[in-house]
């Protein structure tokens, strides 16, 4: 497992965290006051391109955050799946930073630059923060009148490499481009607007300059870790798990849970779509193993209450989705023991479509169906309150390493 | 703390509030240096937390915490709210919260040594004090609103999720940029 980052949960009490959360802040507070954050003429200068000093810190931050985020994680310190990606909802997106647009010209300031005005005794930024309070009061008084416009265009977590469908180091690397020109046309406009002279500037920027781009190569040529990578790490504490049989519940463990109203349970069918159709636990979702590293994201979005659990006839297909998604630290995931044969052998008694054969093979049907009626069985789900299962619970809820909610929560 | 440290620096004179406050102005650092230790600290706030930087969802749960205290009812209600301060929730008890507190507290000590501590207005030449506090809050107005519908400011969103790379947050960045340069030359007077 990546050490980073940290299990703040585990690692720290809950006024520790709080100091780590403040401390980040001051060096936030720091940063932008020094930048000259803290003065809205000096904000407002970039709408009249006089001085692009709004445009030079924002992009160098984020490339220089982006570079070592990417660095870590190819290198192996920091998961990038547990760290909070903003989830895209389009239009939402779209209309709210138009909004904030015309805010950012009016006023003068965002949300956390009149902090700093604020901070320094400016008094625009006092009332600019004070407007933003009455904003937001007046969005959280209005948004019902639009939820289905605020929630629309959801596409989760959606990443750049993702959509220009290329590898995250060719994507890094093409960021710092993209940025560096964007320095260049900066100092252009500067030079044309505002009758500052680039030559005048530090020539340290080129060494910078360069220092990023070398980082971004470095970010491609090492790449990201992939799937089976990340098993390497873990394989040992985890195959010692799978070989005590510590993850694999007991069908009257997965009944139990399903009518467990404080856990939030999600159940993976990775078999094939013919054997899904035959007969499947009601509300399970079917997934094909190869797309289960993509869909890993999109289960650490769930509530930090869920359980995971994974099934397949046997248990052979299941055991190599748990890998999977063990890999991919997906947090609280389990394996039906003995797959839906077990399940069938518990509660089809009921169920005269479905008889009992010998079929000989791994991870192989050992009844037949009269008819593919999917999840319209009995067995499909059961009345927890009809049986009388005894077995050992193994279900744990733990929690997870990663963040719970994004930064403007 | 930092009367401390200050008074370490002028070791040769007595230690005095009003020179500490009458310190000489500094200019602010090269933007290029100044935004790599932005990116130093959003970087750390991933690597140590998992969580980028916020701001306007402080402020935010700063609104939800106080209409809990006076209209518990209708926050109990209204779903947007219910998910922050509904029943026993406590709308502070949110990472955001000592994020927000620090940068108002990094904000402070940095003016402070650098003598920027100014009770100023900050404004163009051409309008005046209060026409410049009105059009504050109303664009503080206009940028809380948008912001709470793009789930995120420009820290939340614009730095955080550009540095991850999340596609929706690349598109939020150039509509924030869009709309401020879409309306600049109509209130050209407020700035130049």
């Amino acid at each position: 497992m990546s050490p980073f980052p940290l299990p703040l949960t585990e690692l720290f009490t809950p006024f520790g965290q709080i100091l780590i959360y403040f401390i980040i802040g001051l060096g936030f507070g720091i940063a932008l006051e020094i930048s000259g954050f803290g003065s809205s003429p000096k904000l407002a200068a970039q709408f009249y391109f006089k001085e692009m000093t709004v445009l030079k810190v924002m992009f160098t931050a984020i490339v220089t955050a982006m570079v070592l985020i990417f660095l870590a994680s190819a290198v192996g310190l920091l998961d990038y799946n547990l760290i909070w990606v903003n989830p895209t909802y389009l239009w939402p997106g779209i209309v709210g930073g138009l909004i904030m647009g015309v805010g950012f010209i009016i006023g003068g300031f965002c949300p956390g630059t009149s902090l700093v005005g604020l901070a320094t005794f400016k008094l625009d930024g006092l009332f600019f923060t004070l407007g933003s309070l009455f904003g937001i009061f007046a969005f959280g008084e209005t948004v019902g009148l639009f939820d289905e416009f605020y929630n629309s265009s959801y596409m989760g977590r959606f990443t750049l490499p993702e959509f220009f469908g290329l590898p995250t180091g060719v994507v890094v690397l093409l960021v710092v481009f993209m940025a560096l020109f964007m320095f260049w046309g900066s100092e252009q406009l500067e030079r044309i607007f505002g009758g500052k002279d680039p030559k005048k500037a530090p020539k340290l920027r080129y060494a910078g300059a360069g220092v990023l781009t070398m980082a971004a190569v470095a970010v491609m040529v090492i790449g990201q870790p992939t799937t089976a990578d990340r098993w390497n790490v873990i394989s040992a504490e985890k195959e010692q798990l799978l070989q005590d049989r510590a993850v694999q519940i007991h069908p009257g463990e997965l009944l139990a849970t399903m009518h467990e109203h404080k856990v939030n349970l999600v159940m993976l069918d990775v078999r094939s779509e013919a054997d899904y159709n035959l007969f499947h636990i009601r509300d399970a979702r079917r997934v094909d193993i190869e797309t289960l590293p993509e869909l890993a994201p999109e289960l650490l979005l769930e509530p930090s209450n869920t359980v995971f659990v994974l099934m397949s006839n046997g248990e052979t297909a299941a055991t190599e989705a748990w890998k999977v998604l063990a890999a991919e630290s997906v947090p609280n995931i389990y394996i039906l023991e003995g797959g839906i044969n077990a399940w069938l052998a518990v509660f089809a008694e009921e169920d005269q479509g479905i008889q009992s054969v010998s079929v000989s093979g791994d991870d192989r049907y050992q009844f037949i169906f009269n008819a593919a009626l999917g999840s319209s069985y009995h067995a499909a789900r059961p009345h927890p309150e009809d049986y009388q299962l005894e077995y050992i619970p193994k279900i744990q809820l733990q929690n997870r390493k990663g963040p719970s909610g994004g930064g403007c929560g | 703390m930092t009367t401390a440290t200050q008074q370490l620096k002028n070791k040769k004179q007595p230690f005095s509030l009003s020179r500490l406050l009458k310190r000489e102005e500094k200019p602010y650092v090269n933007p290029y240096l100044g935004g790599v230790l932005l990116g130093v600290v959003l970087f750390l706030a991933f690597f140590l937390t998992g969580n980028g930087l916020g701001a306007s969802g402080g402020l935010n749960r700063l609104t939800v915490f106080v209409e809990d205290i006076f209209v518990p009812e209708h926050v109990d209600r209204t779903s947007y709210l219910l998910t922050m301060a509904g029943g026993d929730r406590n709308a502070l008890d949110n990472w955001v919260v000592p994020v927000v507190f620090g940068t108002i507290a990094g904000g402070f000590i940095s003016g402070l040594l650098n003598g920027r501590l100014k009770m100023t207005t900050g404004k163009g030449p051409r309008i005046s004090v209060r026409m410049r506090w009105f059009l504050a809050f109303a664009g503080g107005a206009f940028m809380g609103y948008g912001a709470r519908l793009a789930r995120g400011c420009t820290s939340g969103q614009a730095l955080s999720g550009g540095a991850t790379l999340s596609v929706g947050s690349w598109v939020f960045m150039f509509a924030v940029f869009a709309g401020a340069y879409a309306l600049a030359y109509f209130v050209r007077k407020a700035w130049n």
